[in-house]
């Protein structure tokens, strides 16, 4: 009974969608303001009966309703309640109803926080966030149903969520991935509306970039998770592996982060207005790729998501109708948004157009990267799988160029172009940053045995220094002038904020990447080995029982010279139902260093295969993913002069 | 002129999606090889660990899984179990180290267990070329013959064991005894 509940909310949801979509038609056509008002208690019922029908499927896995094929296949009565309360979102069906129900929960936030945009323009909006809730609805309900029965015999008992899901990363993971990805659909929303009234206020784009902040931070919160909870959880020491499931993620953060640079400047100047637009569109069809990537199996990814030919057509239409139908749009009506006329010279705004089309050509090696191996396949062109060594060729110097840049927009002002004082500005951060980064690299290849002189580290420092140095330059000059109610603006401080989380995370990649050891080794009970300074010691290996696993445990102490520093003890897990190992990783971890043990197989007479890695700052990855998070979160809170 | 850079990015869109719908039609992990039904190529390439040059002539006389891996493979780690319990029902199974290096390989088989009776190394990804590797992991039943039986693109699990490989390759190994 609960599963039909949940299904007819949603088959209401849908009616909802289509009167949302044409209350703007009906107020054309009777020019009566009613229609304009309808759209907010519409917003909000569309909101009411898709979380209906989440609580519904949430409720069926609690109280193990195997009638539910859904459920069925992806909870068991062993499952702890806290994952069957993530299993709703644990695979497909489900995930697409979470996504759904943020979607709702975006379109009633245009309807009750527009107060700032005219009835007609935030209708305009409101029926477009429409247009892709009933596509998604029809998707969810022909295609995906998670309310679907097993009649007229269910099974006993229920099979098992993924092993790899059962994690306290999943619980939070794809809701705060969703609400970026569903959150780019408002300045999406937005580009639509403002390309069909044909002009763009100031406060207009002033009223979206909150929104666009707040997307953009919960996605770039979404993948930072994400990689971390890959980090510990996969038991192989990477934290990015640049797959094709990562990488529909990555692009419309690419896109995003563009967007908000770009956004900036076009409420601050009124220029680049038409680029503003097209990337609002550029980053939610991204999003709207990653789903098709994801969901359709066009691609082979580890993320083994079920696939179905039906689903991918469908997914490809609706892609084909958003996407194409607004890029034509875009093409017809773009010429008419007016902007003013760029300055010339040195400006904060060439900076910035800068740094978009740095993000911008990230975004298309991401792409091609991604759907190459599709491409060539089919233009017989050789079949060509590309792999971490195309990304990295083409990520570190773009984004030494976007550190270098990000330093140069510091001392930079708007408008007023004059190049000599900028350079005057950074000579200073420029000699501390090139002497102490010689200096500190230098210092560790003298001081450490365990570190020898690395290129990758010294660019690190430079970059590192160059982005922290100009910044304090800049908040030294503004304090020196008296520009102190700068400072205080919020949007300033997220930016900073944000700044310094990529400074953090830069130095993260780069000092893990270059100072790691790895050493894979056969050890046995009793055993010890020396990586990287440590001694590490094989104490013991024991059976444990888990809730719905039993695991083999190997407890490793961990020495410096004879002072014990600590134990860390890896498992491998066998899930009992499904025939699924996993490895489950042991991580000692201070600020600066991680030791990482991961078990291999057990070889032979009590020899089992691990995996020691020393990783210095690995931790700063993450760190700086959550600065940047946080610095969005706060530039969204500017108030803004009116 | 403003028009037609307004529209460069619809033309983009269209190109991308027809690429994007031709490549649902060919799903990679159903793609037929040509190859079905041929000899594998001709090839002289070394084994991981090993100086001795090897031809497709010293593969026959059994039938047996090619399982094309790397260790930059994704997928492979999740498919690299499955192989060691293959070995150890008895089941041949001869690698196509696919592009990588070489160090690398031999890691990779200390740490996770070997479960071929050789890896072919390919790092110029040549013999994987000629095979119409798509993308690592791959899977290729060889008869006795040489000739290749069936393919599978992806991961090889228990259920693809079960459904696709078990019976052709029983079958091939009774036909030759």
């Amino acid at each position: 009974m609960i599963a039909e509940i949940g299904q007819i909310s949603l088959i209401l949801a849908l009616c909802t969608c289509v009167l949302m979509l044409i209350t703007p038609i009906l107020y054309t056509q009777f020019q009566n303001g009613i229609w304009l008002r309808l759209s907010r208690p519409l917003a909000v019922n569309h909101l009411l009966l898709i979380l209906t029908s989440f609580i519904c499927l949430t409720v069926c896995f609690l109280i193990d309703d195997f009638s539910v094929r859904y459920v069925a296949q992806n909870s068991n009565t062993l499952l702890p309640l806290v994952y069957k309360v993530s299993a709703v979102w644990g695979a497909h069906e489900g995930s697409l109803l979470l996504w759904m129900l943020v979607l709702g929960g975006w379109t009633a936030g245009v309807a009750f926080l527009g107060s700032k945009i005219s009835a007609k323009f935030r209708s305009h909006m409101l029926s477009v966030l429409a247009i892709i809730s009933l596509g998604f609805l029809l998707f969810l309900i022909f295609t995906s149903n998670p309310f679907e029965r097993i009649l007229p015999i269910a099974p006993e008992e229920g099979g098992d969520l993924n092993p790899l899901l059962q994690d306290f990363g999943l619980i939070i993971h794809p809701p705060l991935l969703y609400m970026g990805y569903v959150g780019l659909a408002v300045p999406f929303a937005f580009a639509i509306a403002v390309l069909i009234s044909g002009t763009m206020e100031k406060e207009y784009i002033a009223w979206c970039r909150p929104w666009i902040n707040i997307a953009w931070a919960f996605l770039t919160a979404g993948i930072t998770l994400g990689s971390w909870w890959a980090y510990y959880e996969l038991g192989w020491g990477g934290w990015w592996f640049w797959d094709p499931v990562e990488n529909a993620s990555l692009m419309p953060w690419l896109i995003a982060t563009a967007l908000m640079h770009s956004s900036s400047v076009t409420e601050k100047k009124g220029t680049i207005v038409t680029w503003t637009i097209l990337l609002s569109i550029a980053a939610f069809s991204l999003s709207l790729l990653g789903t098709f990537l994801v969901r359709s199996g066009v691609l082979t990814s580890v993320h083994a998501f079920a696939t179905d030919p039906e689903r991918g057509v469908f997914l490809l239409v609706m892609l084909a109708l958003f996407v194409g139908g607004s890029l034509f749009l875009f093409a017809f009506k773009g010429h008419k948004l007016a902007s003013n006329q760029n300055a010339n010279g040195w400006t904060r705004e060439l900076l910035l157009v800068i740094n978009n089309m740095l993000l911008v050509s990230m975004t298309i090696i991401v792409l091609i990267g991604t759907l190459y191996p599709l491409v060539s396949d089919i233009l017989n062109l050789g079949k060509i799988s590309v792999g971490p060594p195309y990304f990295d060729f083409f990520f570190v110097p773009t984004t030494v160029a976007l550190a270098i840049f990000m330093g140069m927009s510091a001392s930079s002002r708007w408008s007023t172009s004059n190049l000599s004082e900028s350079m005057k500005r950074v000579i200073l951060p420029l000699v501390i940053c090139l002497i102490s980064s010689i200096f500190v690299v230098f210092a560790i290849e003298a001081f450490s045995r365990n570190y020898s002189f690395s290129w990758s580290a010294l660019i690190t420092f430079i970059a590192v220094l160059w982005i922290f140095l100009t910044l304090i330059e800049d908040i030294h000059l503004k304090l020196r002038t008296k520009m102190v109610g700068v400072i205080k603006n919020k949007s300033f401080l997220g930016m900073t904020v944000a700044h310094c989380g990529l400074a953090i995370l830069i130095l993260g990649v780069g000092l893990s990447s270059a100072y790691s050891t790895q050493e894979d080794l056969r050890m046995k009970p009793g055993s010890s080995t020396y990586i990287s300074g440590y001694r590490f010691n094989f104490r013991e290996l024991n059976e444990i029982e888990g809730p719905n696993y039993s695991a083999s445990q190997g407890v490793f102490d961990i020495y410096v010279g004879d002072n014990l520093r600590g134990s860390v003890a890896p498992e491998k897990r066998r899930y009992f139902s499904g025939r699924d190992v996993m490895t489950e990783a042991g991580i000692r971890t201070n600020l600066l260093k991680d030791i990482y043990i991961s078990l291999g197989e057990p070889i032979n007479n009590n020899e089992w295969s691990v995996r020691l890695y020393v990783k210095p700052m690995v931790r700063f990855i993450w760190i700086g993913g959550f600065l940047i998070a946080v610095g969005g979160i706060i530039a969204s809170f500017n108030r803004r002069k009116s | 002129m403003k028009k037609i850079l307004l529209s460069a990015p619809i033309i983009f869109f269209l190109l991308t999606l027809g690429f994007l719908y031709r490549g649902l039609e060919n799903d990679p992990k159903h793609l037929p090889s040509a190859l079905i039904g041929k000899n594998i190529p001709t090839f002289e390439l070394r084994t991981l660990d090993a100086e001795n040059v090897l031809t497709q002539e010293q593969l026959l006389g059994q039938p047996f899984l090619l399982n094309v891996w790397a260790t930059w493979c994704y997928a492979c780690r999740i498919e690299h179990p499955m192989l060691v319990e293959l070995s150890k029902r008895g089941v041949k199974i001869i690698g196509l180290n696919y592009k990588d290096k070489e160090s690398l390989a031999g890691d990779w088989l200390d740490d996770k267990g070997d479960p071929y009776i050789f890896s072919i190394f390919d790092p110029d990804g040549k013999l994987g070329f000629d095979l119409g590797v798509y993308g690592a992991p791959e899977t290729y039943l060889v008869d006795a013959y040489g000739i290749i039986m069936h393919k599978r693109v992806g991961v090889l699990d228990e259920r693809i064991w079960q459904n696709e490989f078990k019976d052709k390759y029983y079958a091939l190994e009774n036909a030759i005894k």
